[in-house]
């Protein structure tokens, strides 16, 4: 509290503070406005981004090329197989002799995914109740290998469905699916909670740095520096309006991802707005903290284009699991915001959960917020040097 | 009673990357009441109460680092200054509230417009256009026909009449002017000194810096600086009476050999180039303008024009600067 006493030493009525904020809040919003690029970035950017990646990365898979090892040449493999076959995802290449024929049929043929069945498959399945099916596929590209065996593990289940209900025995067939090249995939891929993380932290703190630095370069910072205003009220109102910004950004980016893109939104709204809200924060207060350290637009810009972003859309688990990277990425993941943000917006949006699921991601970010807002607040500089 | 005082301030600058000394910026000391006037390593810096203060030197004299360390801007190395009484690290903030400073860029918001930045910079300061119009009334009447015009699409004149608005409306009793008339026509140079007069007659102390001699006689008070050091420092008056040298001004057909050869002539002691002449001083009383017509012509030199003159302020600097280099 000591520092913030500092800007306190003879305090000015409150209306007049007050009125020095709104003008100033003013001031901020038409130099969003007046600058034709800003607004573009700002308003527009989002909505491109949300409609390229919800297109671009297109999770349909169809007519998908399998192949099949079945040693059993049973009635229950040729009944899964012919499941299969009359989805539209899946198309038959061939049948395999060997199970060291697998891997290069992937490597010459194309083959998306490889349905292998024990032996003795049927007779297994009516006696012990258990039988067993792998599905191998393709690791590498590891959004379409989870979707595959999903949609795969889904018809089985369909057809095990179908013989309970036919013959009412206790079957049990258990898919064992295998990611040939990326065996350790996990989590639900969904994008546009990773959208959502990575826009905010655009708009919020590249846009926050900039506008400061902008004053420092057009040299009105010196003019702001010489008087008697707050740098807590100049900062506020830099802040403002970019959170007013992120919040219609964050409202656009959830309608058009539940009424063109279809993704639902299963838990509930007011947690999904609560993580966003704190997630800004923390955005705004990184900005604020990069604004501290540079005098010149263009570092500004460099800073967190370059040094936040990269991380921000490759470490936080957007574009690629983090299970799957190497242990040292996986440290530094835990520092990038976004992670957090993307794991409570899933946890929010995608598996419906409450809030005692977020209850850690929330801690941490908060943490983060307070963090870099007091480091900030710290290092800004009430002179030129 | 002063209001700017300032005593064996200095600020060095050092390259950040090799820790080189890149040269000082500013060194201000001595004794303040060397009643002579003489240079030595003496002097300090005092300015009056409702005075124009004139810092008057070449790029690079240290002019904006002064004003940045008067303004608060900048932490001397060392030294100390005061300003309206408060000293400029400790109270900074009491200083803060009641200077003007303009900086030597044009530094108001380039999108909004000539009414929005008076608007934006009243706040700043707790006041409102309404309050203190009176002040700024006689500047602000020739800009507040393109009120509605962003101050980007402003002339350079009506740029810094914008600014001096900004800076004057809530009532300062110093205001810093860092190259108020840089970039600007001769008619609105003309036009901001009559003024910075009225404010004066308001009782506001000005402290302005210049790079153009012309200037200084406009002053109250200059003081000549050069590679962060005072030269010195006197009303424009004093200055001009206390050259004591012979001051010839030299022209011919061929300026540029006419420069050289006048460097040659052992009786002649500096030369420079003043606007389409050379100034020289006499060193060699005996030295007469005929017998130096004479040396010229018979080095090639045609229409050789040699009258007496009077010093300005800037033949002072020159003679006062170029024994330094």
């Amino acid at each position: 509290m000591k520092f913030f006493n500092r800007w306190h030493e003879k305090q000015p009525e409150k209306p007049i503070r007050m009125r020095q904020f709104i003008v100033f809040t003013q001031k901020e919003f038409k130099h969003i406005f007046r600058d034709r690029w800003t607004t573009l970035i700002l308003l527009v950017l989002p909505i491109l981004m949300i409609i390229l990646f919800g297109f671009g990365i297109n999770t349909e898979i169809k007519n998908t090329k399998f192949a099949v090892y079945d040693p059993s040449h049973d009635v229950a493999t040729q009944g899964i197989v012919n499941k299969l076959l009359t989805s539209e995802y899946f198309t038959l290449s061939e049948f395999v002799n060997t199970p060291n024929e697998i891997e290069n049929i992937f490597k010459e043929k194309g083959i998306g995914l490889v349905v292998v069945f024990s032996e003795k498959f049927y007779e297994n399945l009516l006696h012990t109740g258990d039988a067993q099916v792998q599905l191998i596929t393709d690791g590498t590209d590891p959004n379409t290998a989870s979707i595959l065996t999903a949609y795969a593990s889904n018809l089985i289940f369909s057809y095990q469905q179908d013989l309970i209900s036919a013959q009412d025995i206790p079957y049990q067939i258990k898919p064992e699916i295998k990611l040939l090249y990326n065996p350790t995939l996990k989590g639900v891929y969904s994008t546009v909670p990773g959208i959502i993380g990575v826009i905010l932290i655009l708009i919020c703190a590249m846009m926050t740095s900039i506008s400061i630095a902008r004053e420092k370069e057009q040299g009105t910072m010196e003019i702001l520096l010489v008087s008697p205003m707050k740098p807590i009220v100049l900062i506020l109102a830099k802040v403002v309006p970019f959170f007013c910004i992120s919040i219609v950004n964050l409202v656009t980016i959830l309608l058009l991802s539940v009424f063109v893109l279809e993704v639902p939104i299963v838990g509930s709204l007011f947690l999904l707005i609560l993580v966003s809200l704190l997630y800004i924060f923390v955005a705004l207060s990184i900005g604020l903290l990069i604004s501290s350290v540079v005098d010149k637009q263009m570092v500004a810009l460099l800073i967190s284009g370059m040094a936040l972003m990269l991380p921000f859309v490759y470490l936080s688990g957007m574009m690629f699991p983090i299970e799957s990277m190497p242990i040292v990425l996986q440290w530094i993941s835990n520092i990038i915001p976004a992670k957090w943000f993307i794991i409570a917006m899933r946890n929010i949006m995608i598996k419906g959960l409450g809030f005692s699921s977020i209850v850690k991601e929330v801690a941490i970010l908060s943490f983060m917020a307070l963090f870099f807002i007091m480091l900030s607040l710290k290092k800004f500089k009430l002179r030129l040097e | 009673m002063s209001v700017i005082e300032s005593k064996n301030l200095s600020k060095n600058y050092f390259s950040a990357k090799s820790g080189k000394f890149a040269g000082i910026g500013l060194r201000l000391s001595g004794d303040p009441k060397s009643p002579s006037g003489d240079l030595g390593d003496g002097l300090c810096f005092e300015v009056d109460k409702g005075e124009i203060y004139g810092i008057i030197g070449p790029d690079g004299a240290g002019k904006t680092t002064l004003f940045r360390i008067l303004t608060t801007l900048l932490l001397p190395d060392s030294g100390t200054a005061t300003v309206d009484g408060f000293d400029v690290v400790k109270d900074f903030k009491k200083i803060r509230s009641r200077v003007g400073y303009m900086p030597g860029r044009f530094s108001l918001y380039q999108d909004l417009t000539v009414e929005e930045n008076l608007k934006v910079f009243a706040s700043i300061f707790n006041t409102t256009i309404e309050e203190n119009y009176h002040l700024i009334k006689d500047i602000y009447q020739h800009i507040e026909p393109f009120k509605t015009r962003r101050a980007g699409a402003l002339s350079g004149g009506m740029k810094q009449k914008l600014a001096l608005s900004c800076a004057l409306i809530h009532k300062p009793s110093v205001l810093f002017l860092d190259e108020p008339t840089t970039g600007v026509d001769p008619v609105s140079r003309k036009e901001f000194w009559e003024m910075l007069k009225k404010l004066k007659s308001e009782g506001i102390t000005i402290l302005v810096s210049t790079p153009y001699m012309d200037e200084a006689s406009l002053c109250d008070r200059i003081a000549l600086i050069q590679n962060g050091e005072f030269l010195t420092i006197d009303s424009p008056q004093n200055i001009v009476n206390k050259f004591n040298k012979i001051l010839w001004s030299v022209h011919s057909n061929n300026m540029s050999k006419l420069l050289n050869d006048l460097r040659s002539h052992a009786g002649v002691g500096v030369c420079y180039a003043f606007g389409d002449t050379h100034h020289i001083t006499v060193v060699d009383e005996k030295l007469t303008i005929n017998t130096l017509s004479d040396f010229l012509q018979e080095k090639d030199h045609k229409d050789v024009v040699i009258s007496k003159i009077e010093a300005t302020v800037e033949d002072c600097f020159m003679e006062l600067a170029i024994p330094k280099n």
